[in-house]
């Protein structure tokens, strides 16, 4: 197809090359620079979507990112498609493949449509309304219809092959907008020392200077202008120009969210460009300079293709040299619809008609209107319009009714006045103030290190506009510590459109504006903002969300003060007090990818891995996470499944010997004069009396009395202690370790630094330990004289240095091998070949959790959860009851812990043997008990024991202790299973094997 | 993402810190002299304030030190940052030594 509407070869049209893409499956010609939306007008396509909830034919509003119709899919391949696009920002490039969504069959013929003869029965809240019951059909009947009929784009069916990137940025300014205030404020504020980020949404810099052909400045014309200032900005070493680059979000203290789209604009981006940068700016002080939005009138039938913002057919002339239509009707309530006007005409378009909303229309540009011969009706409006897929007719009359005009038209512009963008202004906190001239919110007192400046503060007159940037703009730097070098002067020539503006409904017959559009993304009426204020919503937040009108993805821009205009008529309130609702972020929707950036897939969350862990790799280990950490979770032989090799460890581990991957557990070095004074403050031992060379096993409260961790310590020395923590806890009991020593006793001499990652540990356990560690040891006697259980020996092994602890958390004659985490796996290697002739055996953490679990031992976060007490768990031992004072001794004597009907940790027997409860599980005294049954206590840990040949299982139970032999009730969803309560140490209570 | 002052390493953003809670609730010198009721006032009972207030943050990732801060619960605004162990310059209620 030809370009029809190709009006006039703009600035270096001549130069601009034919670009060639497909929308819908046709394919169309455009030129380098344009839109998807230009191009496509500029080939006579007006329909582009269908709405949201009645499927009706919807053509381009705007030439902005304020679009609310013109949602498109883009992307050839399904691992490159985006969705809801906005046509008047996509950049054409040669071989873009282009459709319209929420369509069915076809654009031109959709059954959707047939939603809109429903319309009578779709009001406002009618889906809260009606879908409430029957509560199943919902979910089976209507979510479903609904879902296929109401989407907007469709999701790509692969995963995206594109790359996000994040950065992090300083400046002393950022000015966001670079149209005539925010180039001013960028030409003053980066005439001095301080950094500055320019930053467009749009792909060529320039604002509204680029869509002017009647203003000069500097003697230039308006675009003219803006393109020597990038040049000279271009310059400056101190200046970085961003366009493409959206800032979607302000966050606390200045810091600035920009999406930068880098690549979408390119048919063949380089391989090393990602798609995206998202770029996090900290910024001394910032200028907004984001401009205003037209706003549309709301009359009957205000949405057909064909309709759309006066400015906006005026930026399509001038800026891309397409026009939108042949036969103009304009409707307006302000001035610069007929500066828009004249640019059409002058492009050859006819205007059939002003048609003025104001009771008299005078002054400059009227009158220029009129003297080129355009026939001006003031008081009047369009109250209704013809043509199915695009607009063929207005039906115009006086304001107050009467008699209609039909006038023939392809097109209609309208404007209501400007909206300033406050969106940031807001988000910062800024408080806004309406202003009853410009029908608007303005922004009022700033909260951050802010300024607005030209359109978004409510100025639009060009003169004052970059007066205003030039001045934030030297605010802004010398604010930020850099006085501009000088003060520049601007001659402007341009004259103003004034200020004029209305929101609300321009129909007199309330029957009439249920087609009369508010929202049209969202498909909202004046009828239905009506209806919502008859029912009783008041608040526009309540009105919002009943109607749901500025609630779809452009978030109101272009409807938000027309839905307040309507609710403050019908209610007769002031719009102040009506409200406004809260702009948040984004500005424009962003991409999930962006803010992704890099963490996707195996830089989703970081892995931390032993130096053990390729060595279980090898050999087949499963792994589970614990924290962040791989742990090696069993190691199946040929054949075997998780119950068949756990049991297999076990047995090898009680038998002869197994060894066991430890490094995961925390470690914290203490070292001071008063180190062991910090230990006996922190832990609920008594550390004073523990000897060099000893090992203890200490518990740790928080101050509310609760078990908060537990671990082995060694005293290494009378100043050192070698602290080990759970697996999870590391980060946490450090944290309150340095919180203690920090700020309540800052006068202890003591030094803490975490050694988790300097230690490989190394766990060999069961009878034949020590035989298989002596021939590598040097300088330590393993003897049972020498080194009695919980030791701790300094020495080396396999020639590497070496904190050797006798300790065991199976029950067995067990070693914990402690050397330097890079000899880790060469130790480990060498300790395995030792005990081959004993059938050395890996074991991994379900294992160790079984032989524990015999034993009775507690794993602090499974048989504690944050409100057990050391004598609950059996701990009371640890408990050091002579100490005055330590973390959390307080609150063992508060009534609520010291009474006997608490949960205290027992055994538990299945009178079925090889029935295995499951964790969590819940506890009765009587199961036959009416619901609800009061539960006494719940299952802590439960296994099967190879050792014992029966299920074991720990459990929490309500004066646990006085139960011993009693029979309690597991009720399960298969029947109830019974279980005997017993001791806590199923296997050697004496400890006769430890002690070997 | 708010810009925290560290006094010890200057400004940085607010993904290095960690908070800590109000600040200025010294732990009693002698814990078993007080009443249950005393005890669990300390435990569990702070302000809630609505404007000034005074609280602790670790810059954990950072040099790991503990300090205060007066943050303006209203604007997210942070007057000053300061050592452990000094006064905060504007008293509020509940501010205790
Ligand atoms: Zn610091």
């Amino acid at each position: 197809m030809t370009d029809t509407y190709r009006v006039r070869r703009g600035d270096g049209a001549e130069s601009r090359n034919a670009v060639h893409f497909t929308f819908e499956g046709k394919s169309y010609q455009g030129l380098a620079g344009d839109t998807l939306a230009s191009a496509l007008i500029a080939n006579g396509v007006h329909l582009v979507g269908r709405s949201f909830k009645y499927h009706r034919p919807r053509g381009f509003v705007s030439a902005g990112s304020e679009e609310p119709n013109a949602l498109v899919g883009v992307g050839a391949t399904q691992s490159r498609y985006t969705p809801n696009l906005l046509a008047t920002q996509v950049e054409i490039y040669e071989g873009l493949v282009a459709e319209s969504q929420n369509r069915w069959p076809s654009l031109e013929t959709d059954a959707g449509f047939l939603n809109e003869y429903f319309s009578a029965f779709l009001p406002a809240g009618f889906y809260y309304k009606t879908f409430m019951w029957p509560r199943m059909a919902w979910k089976k009947l209507y979510e479903p219809v609904i879902r296929r009929m109401a989407g907007l784009g469709r999701a790509p069916a692969e995963p995206d092959a594109d790359r996000y990137t994040q950065v992090f940025a300083h400046c002393d300014v950022l000015i966001v907008g670079a149209g005539p205030a925010g180039l001013a404020a960028a030409l003053e504020a980066s005439n001095s020392d301080a950094t500055v980020i320019l930053c467009d949404e749009q792909a060529e810099m320039g604002g509204s200077l680029l869509s002017d052909r009647s203003a000069s400045i500097d003697g230039m014309q308006a675009a003219d202008w803006a393109r020597a200032a990038l040049d000279e900005l271009r310059k400056r070493p101190n200046v970085k120009l961003m366009s493409r680059t959206t800032a979607f979000g302000w966050y606390p203290h200045n810091f600035v969210g920009l999406n930068e789209r880098v690549t979408d604009h390119l048919a063949n981006p380089a391989a090393n460009q990602p798609r995206e940068r998202l770029w996090q700016v900290r910024a001394k002080e910032v200028v907004l300079a984001a401009g205003a939005i037209e706003r549309p009138l709301v009359f009957t039938d205000n949405d057909r293709p064909g309709i759309m913002l006066a400015d906006a057919a005026r930026t399509y002339v001038n800026r891309y040299g397409v026009v939108p239509g042949k036969q103009v009707v304009v409707f307006t309530a302000c001035d610069s619809a007929y500066r828009a006007a004249l640019d059409l005409k002058a492009a050859g378009a006819k205007i059939q008609v002003i048609v003025d909303l104001r009771k008299s229309a005078s002054g400059h540009w009227v009158d220029k209107a009129r003297a080129e011969g355009i026939k001006v009706r003031s008081d009047s409006i369009v109250r209704g319009t013809s043509g199915r897929l695009r607009v063929k007719s207005a039906q115009i009359s006086n304001a107050q009714g009467g008699d209609a005009e039909t006038v023939a038209c392809d097109l209609i512009l309208m404007s209501a006045g400007f909206t300033p963008s406050v969106h940031l202004f807001s988000q910062s906190r800024g408080k806004l103030s309406y202003s009853e001239e410009l029908r608007a919110y303005v922004p009022g007192e700033s909260v951050e290190r802010e300024r607005s400046v030209g359109a978004c503060k409510g100025l639009f007159a060009l003169d004052s506009v970059i007066e205003s940037g030039a001045k934030g703009g030297r605010d802004a730097a010398a604010k930020a510590g850099f006085p501009p070098r000088g003060e520049r002067s601007y001659t402007v020539s341009a004259r103003s459109v004034g200020a004029d503006a209305f929101i609300g409904s321009v129909m007199a017959d309330h029957q009439a504006e249920k087609r009369a559009w508010v929202d049209f993304q969202n498909d909202v009426t004046a009828k239905d903002v009506r209806l919502a204020t008859r029912e009783g919503f008041r608040s526009i937040e309540h009105v919002k969300r009943y109607t749901t009108t500025g609630m779809a993805t452009d978030q109101g821009k272009l409807s938000n003060m027309n839905a307040l205009g309507v609710v403050s008529k019908q209610i007769d309130v002031a719009v102040p007090k009506v409200g406004l609702t809260t702009f948040r972020p984004p500005y424009t929707p962003t991409t999930f990818g962006s803010f992704a950036g890099q963490s996707r897939g195996d830089l989703f969350d970081p892995v931390r891995k032993t130096s053990i862990h390729p060595w279980a790799e090898a050999q087949g280990a499963q792994f589970e996470d614990v924290g962040v950490w791989k742990r090696a979770w069993y190691f199946p032989q040929v054949g075997e499944d998780m119950h068949a090799a756990v049991a297999r460890e076990c047995k090898a581990t009680r038998e002869s010997v197994g060894i066991f991957d430890a490094s995961t557990l925390g470690k914290i070095e203490i070292v001071g004069k008063d180190a062991a004074e910090f230990m006996n403050r922190m832990y609920t031992n008594a550390w004073t009396k523990l000897e060099p060379g000893r090992l203890r096993y200490g518990v740790m409260l928080r101050e509310d009395g609760f078990i908060m961790d537990d671990g082995v310590v060694g005293r290494m020395a009378t100043d050192r202690f070698h602290v080990t923590t759970t697996t999870g806890g590391a980060a946490r009991v450090l944290s309150m370790m340095e919180d203690y020593l920090q700020t309540e006793w800052p006068d202890l001499e003591v030094w803490l630094t975490s050694t988790t990652e300097q230690w490989s540990v190394i766990a060999l356990q069961g009878p034949n330990a020590r035989r298989v560690l002596e021939p590598l040891v040097e300088g330590i006697d393993l003897s049972a004289d020498a080194m009695p259980h919980m030791s701790v020996r300094q020495g080396r092994i396999c020639g590497v240095p070496t904190r050797l602890f006798r300790v065991s958390f199976t029950g067995e004659l067990g070693f914990e091998v402690n050397v330097p985490a890079g000899y880790g796996r060469a130790v480990w290697e060498a300790i395995f070949a030792a005990g081959k002739s004993y059938g050395i055996t890996p074991y991994g953490t379900e294992t160790m959790h079984v032989l524990r679990a015999e034993k009775g031992y507690i794993i602090v976060g499974q048989e504690t959860d944050g409100t057990v007490t050391p004598d609950d768990a059996g701990l009371g031992w640890a408990v050091g009851k002579a100490k005055r004072d330590f973390v959390g001794k307080r609150s063992l004597s508060r009534p609520a812990l010291v009474r006997e009907d608490r949960k205290q940790l027992v055994g538990l027997l299945t009178t079925d043997p090889k029935a295995v409860l499951e964790e969590g599980a819940q506890i009765v005294l009587d199961p036959t008990h009416p619901i609800p049954v009061p539960m006494i206590g719940h299952v802590t840990s439960a296994y099967w024991s190879a050792t014992l040949n029966r299920s074991i299982a720990l459990a929490l139970v309500r004066g646990g202790r006085s139960r011993m032999g009693e029979e309690l009730s597991i009720p399960m969803p298969d029947g109830v299973i019974k279980a005997k309560v017993v001791d806590s140490i199923l296997f050697d209570p004496k400890g006769e094997r430890l002690n070997a | 993402m708010l810009l925290i002052n560290c006094p010890y390493c200057g400004p940085r953003p607010e993904a290095e810190f960690a908070n800590g809670g109000q600040a200025h609730i010294a732990r009693p010198a002698d814990p078993m002299s007080l009443t249950d009721d005393e005890w669990a006032a300390y435990l569990y009972m702070r302000d809630n304030t609505k404007g000034l207030h005074h609280e602790r943050w670790r810059h954990a990732n950072g040099c790991g030190r503990f300090f205060n801060a007066s943050r303006d619960t209203t604007t997210d605004v942070i007057k000053r940052t300061y050592r452990m162990g000094e006064r905060p310059e504007a008293e509020h209620q509940g501010a205790k030594p």
